[in-house]
This record gives structure tokens, sequence and C-alpha cells, in this order.
């Protein structure tokens, strides 16, 4: 097992009593307590951590934060293997088990690597060129090698066991960001009373000031600050918790990593918990991220940016390297060298500045060399950082000049400024604007409830922030509406003089002087653009910085232009010669970081996904043994098999029964509506296309509706149960959709008509009975209803009682025999059923499901959801003669457009293969016998069924000509498989075409 | 996005439905003319800005609303009951 040598003794905000064992590549190491992967990996001297997403070349860690481009990592194995996390976010655990990415055969001796000697290969355009260019082929050869060498790491296969939690929260004042400005705002927000939410995303509250030295002024200032949050009971404090986006109406989408830095959750606790935030008002102090400088092979392990130098020393106590070179154009990056030095590193200031003013005297009395006006041109040593070589440096062109001279260290410290995370505000819809004085983008006008406060907004130093976030939070609480005062915040002396990082002089671009061969600078290390790439894509005419970053892959995947953005956009604006505001920049999209599908999808996965609908004759159909099938959201009777049958078997037997005997159905999911009031009949009259106003009491209607655009919506049939009282029934399918649709003519179109509608679906229960012996059976099992055909004719309404439950009768038939529909209310389900079931022994009932009543309709012809699609006119159906002509009712003036009408339009025809053993498969495209075969052809097969009664496969269908094309034979073809049926064109009713059945 | 109901008060906009521009006025039912019901059906402005728009409270109240709403910038401004033309507006 390694040591820890990179460990200091003394220092950082570790647990030094608590080691943790982990392993990266399978190879153990130790940790200690507070470490996060990178940091740890560091200590023991590990610093070649990746291999690059095109070149495989070697790659390190680069950061401490969430901006880290390149040290990414596999965490754990199994259906816990989670890809691509960065290192330096990973806090250590007892057990932890990391892998690198990109490498193969292994990270040492990565055979991909060659990809950096045929990089024309992988320049920017590559796979644009590949995919567009004439060698689209070629895709399919490069594709399997693109896919291996290039891309990150793999996701599980494996089904996650971790459970993940999304909720619903709730605050008046969000604050975004516990560093100094956030913790400010927070308190003046908390101390007013208001409801305060304070999200930071790293595991301990101080942001950018556990950068500083542990024990000293920051953190007496930060425990104070938290300890007054903690006391506040309206303050809820979320670390751990990344503030991923920026929504309408003061949405926020938050992900918790409640137990990402445990080896697994406790019993019964999340993994992760996404939480959708409603904010009265925000305050963003997210901060702002290092800025690099490009110089050649600024890639190599051991390049890192300066702040994280500093997090290593401080936060870990962890010391990067021991002999060091910083690269800085700013005063503050200054701080990391002091602090290095003070830890016992040599230490070089390379000051890109011609004047490094006040600081770089203050350096050189601590015996640190500063270098002004010179520049780290690029690096050497393989693979890790060796040595450095510098020149004098133009910092306004970016060029070098007068030779160079080498360097010898094991870690480049850079800092080119700061880049304010302007993520959040922009995501809103303002963009960043350009800030000459600061050299960086900032938010724009604050959108919305949004304000900003501190780094974020281009306020570097520390009592800047705490002033800023401390006015910002009572701001946003008294706009909240919080009453109460918020006091003062007194700055100590001591964090006022932390303001170094105020100003710099940008450093786009380092251009080696002459003798120095052209090193790859890259701008994004994550995906290897340089900057080579952004000039061919200059060259090649790209001038949009979105087309950039499609072009060169600048930014994608995980990067996101956090390290990369604003140095590519500096170097197009030079190239097109013109100023960085011109060039624009691209909006930011949430999430600011990555964001686990599993936490968006929460607790909502298999069977928590959608509701399930069970009838009220579920658990009695289950009792029987029943098959079900998905229809929508319900669990709908398919089938009741007996011994050794199948679903084809059963429907075959159920369907010939029916015909023979009686069978019961159940019918529970029909869209059922309870209509009533004093103008019901008018409206129904409205609403349906055929008539309604001499609908008798005690009689039921088929009816068939439109909507507004004259296609048909639905049908159904309609009883009505009192002068003012209807019960209007829809299909299964369309159920929803009409009660909105009445809903809506009821509220908006006819305010004045005196009539409610209720969905009133899983108020009744209710059953079919169709076949010779359904009346016999139901004058046996309800006796105050007379059943004689004389007294309750077709379409007839009754209501009544089975032993005590009230039930409505209704006499009407979807499978051409004699039949009745039976409701009740729901909870009389199972024992109605168990009545029937008993009654029925002796007139042979049997139990027949959804494929047995298909079959039953298809054979006589009746239209259902196959055929009601949406799409279809009352002509296409051929029911255009139930349409009225004396009223006008909903859809009735545009049903009659003459593309509505055309003969050439596909109608309803029913169809039998020629060959009786052939089958007609649903969505089969109908087209001419032999041909030609064109298009969408003649129509389309839009039911289909075995008919017992006919012995043969029949089908439901649309053909061009309708009834005229009767006895023509026509092709059902399959083109995706081949198939090619003759099929005879025939009338829809291919059973009992006269009714006599119906009347038993 | 939320939605003030003024029957059931603020709502996240996933409890409605959306039924498009509210402006336009629906022909009579005895209106025969094919050119209105067109227009009514089937033309409508691409409004940049505030729009007034029908949104149903399916998981709610199941009233239909009339809601202004900036197209630009989805702020939600008065919401009323489609079946009452002005009153019962709640908060903007
Ligand atoms: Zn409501």
């Amino acid at each position: 097992m390694s040591t820890q040598s990179f460990r200091h003794t003394s220092g950082g905000r570790i647990d030094r009593t608590q080691t943790l064992r982990f392993t990266f590549d399978g190879k153990a190491y130790t940790g200690v307590a507070g470490d996060t992967l990178a940091s740890a990996l560091l200590a023991n001297g590990v610093k070649l951590v990746g291999r690059s997403f095109k070149y495989h070349r070697p790659r390190g860690i680069v950061s401490a934060g969430v901006e880290e481009p390149t040290g990414l990592v596999t965490l754990r194995s199994g259906g816990r293997r989670e890809p691509n996390v960065p290192a330096t976010m990973a806090e250590l655990y007892e057990g932890l088990e990391a892998r690198s990415q990109n490498a193969w055969p292994s990270l040492a001796f990565d055979m991909l690597a060659v990809n950096g000697l045929v990089k024309p290969l992988l320049a920017a355009g590559f796979y644009y060129k590949t995919f567009m260019g004439p060698f689209q082929k070629s895709w399919m050869w490069y594709e399997p090698v693109i896919r291996r060498a290039a891309g990150l790491g793999v996701a599980a296969s494996e089904r996650d066991p971790d459970r993940y939690e999304k909720i619903n929260a709730f605050a008046d004042v969000l604050v975004v960001g516990g560093g100094p400005a956030g913790l400010a705002a927070a308190l003046a927000a908390g101390r007013t009373g208001a409801r305060v939410t304070l999200a930071e995303q790293m595991p301990s509250l101080g942001g950018a000031l556990l950068n500083e030295p542990a024990g000293g002024a920051p953190d007496n200032w930060i425990s104070s600050v938290v300890a007054e949050l903690r006391a506040l009971p309206n303050v809820i404090i979320l670390t751990r918790t990344t503030v991923f986006g920026a929504y309408d109406g003061g949405t926020f989408g938050l992900v918790e990593r409640v137990a990402d830095h445990k080896i697994e959750p406790d019993a019964g606790e999340p993994r992760q918990r996404y939480i959708v935030l409603r904010a009265g008002q925000a305050v963003i102090a997210a901060g702002a991220i290092e800025r690099p400088i490009p110089f050649g092979n600024n890639d190599r392990p051991g390049v890192m940016l300066a702040s994280a130098a500093r997090a290593y020393l401080n936060r870990f106590a962890v010391l990067p390297g021991r002999k060091i070179v910083l690269f800085t154009n700013n005063d503050g990056a200054y701080a990391t060298a002091f602090d290095l030095k003070a830890a016992g590193a040599a230490v070089t200031v390379i000051d890109a500045r011609v004047d490094g003013g006040a600081i770089a005297s203050q350096a050189a009395q601590q015996a640190i060399e500063v270098i002004v006006g010179h520049a780290v041109v690029e690096t050497h040593g393989s693979p890790l950082v060796q040595g450095v070589a510098l020149s004098p440096y133009d910092i306004a062109t970016g060029q070098c000049d007068n030779g160079f001279r080498r360097l010898a260290c094991d870690l480049v410290a850079v800092s080119g400024g700061y880049d304010p995370q302007v993520h959040l505000a922009t995501q809103r819809g303002p963009k960043a604007v350009w800030d000459a004085k600061r050299a960086c983008f900032v938010p724009g006008v604050a959108p919305d409830i949004q304000s900003q406060a501190g780094a974020c907004k281009g306020s570097f130093a520390t009592a800047d922030c705490i002033r800023e976030g401390f006015a910002a939070g009572a701001a946003a609480a008294q706009k909240a509406g919080a009453t109460g005062k918020p006091g003062e915040l007194r700055v100590p002396d001591a964090l006022t003089a932390n303001d170094g990082s105020a100003t710099f002089v940008p450093a786009w671009d380092v251009i080696p002087p002459k003798g120095l061969r052209e090193k790859k600078r890259f701008i994004d290390l994550q995906n290897d653009v340089s900057v080579s790439d952004v000039k061919l894509a200059h060259l090649e005419g790209y001038v949009s910085v979105e087309h950039l970053k499609r072009y060169t892959t600048l930014g994608m995947a995980t990067e996101q232009g956090k390290l990369s953005n604003v140095i590519a956009l500096a170097q197009m604006a030079k190239l097109r010669g013109i100023d960085i505001p011109q060039v624009g920049t691209t909006g930011f999209r949430s999430p600011y970081t990555s964001v686990s599908l599993a936490a968006i999808a929460g607790h909502e996965t298999d069977m928590h996904l959608r509701p399930v609908r069970r009838t009220p004759f579920h658990r009695w159909n289950e009792q029987q043994a029943c098959v079900f099938i998905d229809a929508g959201l319900w669990k709908r009777p398919w089938f009741y098999p007996r011994s050794g049958e199948d679903v084809n078997l059963a429907y075959r037997r159920e369907t010939r029964q029916v015909r023979e005997t009686v069978g019961m159905v159940d019918v529970s999911t029909l869209g059922k509506i309870d209509v009533q009031g004093p103008d019901a009949a008018e409206f129904l009259n409205r609403v349906y296309v055929n008539g309604w106003k001499s609908l008798e009491v005690g009689k039921a209607r088929y009816g068939l509706m439109l909507r507004d655009d004259g296609y048909v919506l639905d049908d159904g049939t309609t009883s009505r149960l009192s002068e003012h009282h209807y019960f209007l029934t829809t299909t299964t399918a369309e159920a929803a959709k009409v009660m909105s649709h009445l809903e809506w003519l009821l509220q908006t179109a006819w305010p004045d008509l005196r009539v409610h509608v209720t969905s009133v679906t899983d108020q009744w229960g209710g059953v079919a009975l169709a076949g010779p012996n359904a009346k016999k059976l139901l004058a046996d099992a309800i006796k105050d209803i007379d059943f004689s055909n004389e007294t309750f004719p077709y379409m007839g309404v009754r209501q009544g009682h089975m032993g005590d439950i009230p039930v409505r009768v209704h006499r009407l038939s979807f499978s051409g025999e004699l039949a009745y529909e039976v409701f009740c209310p729901a909870g009389f389900a199972e024992a109605m059923a168990e009545f029937l079931r008993d009654f029925g022994k002796r007139h042979s009932l049997i139990l027949y499901g959804v494929e047995a009543l298909g079959a039953l309709r298809i054979e006589k012809g009746h239209i259902a959801g196959g055929e009601i699609d949406g799409r279809h006119t009352l002509e296409d159906l051929r029911m255009e003669k139930m349409a009225s002509k004396a009223k006008p009712y909903v859809g009735s003036v545009l049903r009659i457009r003459p593309e509505m009408t055309s003969d050439d339009r596909p109608r309803l025809v029913g169809l039998k293969p020629v060959d009786k053993a052939a089958r007609i498969k649903p969505g089969m495209i109908l087209q001419p016998h032999n041909g030609p075969y064109k298009g969408h052809g003649l129509g389309h097969v839009s039911s289909t069924t075995y008919s017992p009664a006919l012995g043969h496969s029949i089908a439901l269908g649309f053909v061009i000509g309708g009834a005229s094309m009767e006895g023509r034979i026509i092709d059902a073809v399959y083109p995706l498989k081949g198939d090619i049926v003759m099929v005879e064109v025939v009338p829809p009713h291919m059973f009992d075409p006269e009714g006599d059945r119906l009347h038993g | 996005m939320r939605i003030n109901c003024p029957h059931c008060g603020p709502r996240d906009s996933a409890e409605y439905t959306y039924y498009g521009d509210a402006s336009r006025v629906r022909p009579s039912l005895t209106d025969t003319g094919v050119e209105h019901w067109h227009a009514y059906v089937h033309e409508r402005n691409n409004v940049k800005g505030p729009m007034q728009e029908f949104w149903h409270h399916l998981h709610g109240c199941r009233q239909w609303l009339v809601v202004t709403r900036n197209t630009a910038t989805h702020e939600i401004g008065a919401v009323r009951f489609a079946k009452s033309p002005v009153s019962d507006t709640a908060g903007a």
C-alpha cells in the first residue's frame, strides 16, 4: 500500500485520525476523512489520472471543483457504477473504488495514444466531415473504432439498486452558493424571518474562504455565521446540493447528493434527491472559476489552476508539487505562491504583466523569485511535467520573443484571472455582458426574481462579496414580503485585506518565440480542442460561437465551457479582428453540472411511473384466472384461459360461446359521464351529430361526436334516466378527452346552458351480457324489471335491483347478439359479478375478454379505436346518414368542406382473405392487386381478428372508393416483412348483416 | 411555471393542459360560414409578449381558465374563469 508522501503533517481541513482505504485502477491507496478522491490521489503522488478524449494524451487533475475537465473517473461497480465523476467532487469513503477512463489497455501504456500521431484524422471537424462529407459510408467503418477510442466513461448496464427521491420545496429566498456572499445573503434574509434555503454544492460551507489556511480569521467568520444560521428555524441549509437549473416562475432544479459520499446509502436513504424548489426570490452567489492561460502542452499532468494548488494545500494539506512555477496575470494568484512557499515548496512566479507591482515586491521579500513580463511557453516531460520553457512576453498580442530558457519544476500553477459563474442568470434569458474593465463576462440585467452577489457578479474581493451578499439577502427577503430587520454584519478587518484578485490583465494566448516549435495549446482539455482547432474553424468560415462549438466539440460533455468558453471567444475575436462582445457569448442551459437521470426520475420507476387503473371487478377477475392487457392506464381483462389455452385458443372459444349461449365481459373502462340540468337535451343535441330532443326517458341512443374541425371525436351510447338526467358513455380511449371537450364547451362556448357534467367512470362498474341466453339470465337475476321484448325493447334502459344491488340495465349490443349492459355502483361490482355467475350456470355463461370483444365487433363491422383515430370523417366511417340536417352541431360546418367529403378519401370496408388460411395483419397497407404499389396506396387495415363465425381471418380497413370497391380483390401488404395477402373488399358487416340476432 | 387558479390558488403548470389563444371568438353555433369556422379553428397569431390563453385545470378544479401569459418570458399575469368574463380574477 502506498504512503501519502505528499501529505503535510499539519494544516488542512481533514481528519487524519480516520484513515480511509480506496482503490484506483485496482491499486490500493489510503486517504483520510475530508479528502476528495483527487486530493487523496495527489497525496499519494498520483498525478496521471486519465487519457484525453480524442488523442489519448495523459491527463491529470486541473482543478479542485466542479470545473474539473480531465480528472474524470468511473466510481463504484456493478449497478452502482457511475462514469464521468470529477475526482475533485468525489468525497473519499472507506472502500471507494475508482477507475480511470479512456485508457486501453492501461492508463500508463495506452495503445490509442497513437491518435496523437495521426492527429489530422481527428482534427476539428472530423466528426462533422465524416458524417456530412462524400465519405458518409466510411462512418460505418470508423464508428466502432471511434466509439472504443473516444467517448467518456461507460454507464452501468445492471440495474441501479439504490433509491432516488424527488420532492417539492418552497422558499421565500433561495440562496445559491455557500461562500462569503451566499452566507451573508442567507444570514440577512434569515434574520428577517423569511423562509430561506441555502444550497451549497460542496460538503462544507465557506466557498473560496476554505482555500485560505485553516484556523484563521476566515474560519472564525464562517463558523460564527453558520452557527447563527443553524440557530434560525426558518433557514434550511443544504450542502452537497447543486442548483443546476433556473426555470419559469421562480422554479429551480436542485440535486442533493445525499449518500454519494458513502459506500452505499443507509437503510431507507435515497442516494440522491431531486428537489423542485419554488422560490419567491433568489440570490445567486455562485462564485467564480479561475481562468487558465493556453500555452504549449498545457494539458500535461502537473499543470493546475493556481487556486486549486492552494486548495489542495489549505483544504487537504496536500503539497501538489515541490518545485513550483506559478504563471499569473494577476495579484490574487500570489497568495498561492506565498502559501506553497510557506509549506516548504520552491516557488518561481512568472508574471505575464510588465510590472508586478507591490505584490511582486512582497513576493521577493519572501524569497520567491518573480520574473515579470514573461510567459510559460510550454511544458516538457513525459508523462508528467518536468519543466517549462519561458520567454519574454507581450501580454497584449500574446507573442513571445527573444528566445526562451528552461526551468525545471514538477507543478505549473496557472491563473489567467477569474470568470464569474453567470450560468443561472443566463439560463433565464439575459445574455452575459462583457465587462471590459474586469475583462470578464458578468450577468446582464438580473432576470425575474434573481439577484446576484459576489464573485459571480465580478466582485472578487472577500469584503465586497460579504457586503453585496448581505445587501442582496436583505433586499430579496423584503421583496419576498418579509418584514423583519436584517441588522448589521461587520466584515472583520482580517478579511478586508483579501482583495488582491480585483484586477488582472487578460492573457488569451501564448504564441511561442521563433526557434521553439509550436506545441498544442489546449483550450478545452476535456474535448481536446486547441488553439489550432479554433483557427481551422475560422479558416473554414465559422464565425458564430455556436457553430464553432459544434465544429470543434468545444465545451461539450461535462466541460460545458466552464474553463474553455471565454478563451475560445477571445481567440475567435482576435481571428476575426473584432472585440469579444461582438463575437457574442453562448447562452447557458441547465444543467450547470451533470445530473443523473435516476435523480430526475426519482421514485417514478416501474409501477410508480404511471398510475394503474383497475376496474371494480379486477380482484374478482383475478380470481377467475383472467389474463389482463394494458389499455392506456387500465388493466383490462384480455382473456380467461382454460387449461392449455393460449390467447388465440381462448378468445376463439370465448367468441364462439357468446354467439351460442351467453358471455359476460367487464366494460367498466368505458368513460361514463353524468349529464344533468334543464338544458341537458339541448346540450347533447349540440355535441352529437344526431338528434337528441326526441329521446324519451328510459331510452338510449347511439351518438357520434365531431371536433370543431369536423373529424370524428368519439362515439358511444347515452341514455335518458329522467327528464333532466342523462348517462353518457364514451370509448375507453377517449374518455378523458371527451370530458374535457364537454367542459370546454359548457364553460367557454355556451356558459348560458344550465347543464353540469361529472365524470362517473370510476363510480360505476359495468358488464355486458351478450348471447342468445342473455335475456333469460337477466330475467332470473333481476326480479323487478320485465325483460319481455314488448316492455324492454332494444335501446331501452331500466333501473332495478339484482338482489339488493341497484342496477341500470341498458339493452344495447356491440357484439350483434341479444345483449345488455348492466351497471352498478362500483362498490357492488364484485357482488354483482358473483350473482351473475351463479345465475349464469344454468345458462352456460362464460367470461370473455377484450380480445373476444374485438372479434365480435369486427365481425359486425362496429367501429372502435382503430377506426376512431382522429383522422376520419363521418363519410370515411360511412355514417354520414346519422348526421342531422335539421340542426347545427359541433363540427357541422367544417365537416362538409370538399376535402372532407371527397370520394378520394379511403372509406370503411370489410376485408376477407382470398386464401382462407392467410392472416391479415394490423397496419397493413392496401394496394392495387399486383400493383403498382405506390406510397400510401388505397388505404390501410385498421382492425383485424380471426372470425370463428366465418372460419377465417377478417379485417376492417379504409379503402379509396369504399362501397364501390366491394367485390374487388386488392393486396394487403406489409413491406417491412415482405408480406402480401390478397383480400376481397366486402361490406363492413361481415356477420349477420340483417341484424336478426340482436332481437333474440 | 405556476398558474394562480382563481379556485385553487397557485399550482404547478403540470396540473394544467393548454388550449391556445383565448382571444379568438367562437362563431355562434348557428353560423354556417365556413370561413368563420375555418378562421376560428385554424388561424392563429404567433404572439410574442402577453397573450390570452386557455388553460384547463385538469388535475385540479377542472375549470377552464383564461390566463395572460407572456410568451417571451413565461410570466403569468391575470387569470380568470373562462365562463365568467371579467370577475373572479386572481392576482397578477
Ligand atoms: Zn383550479
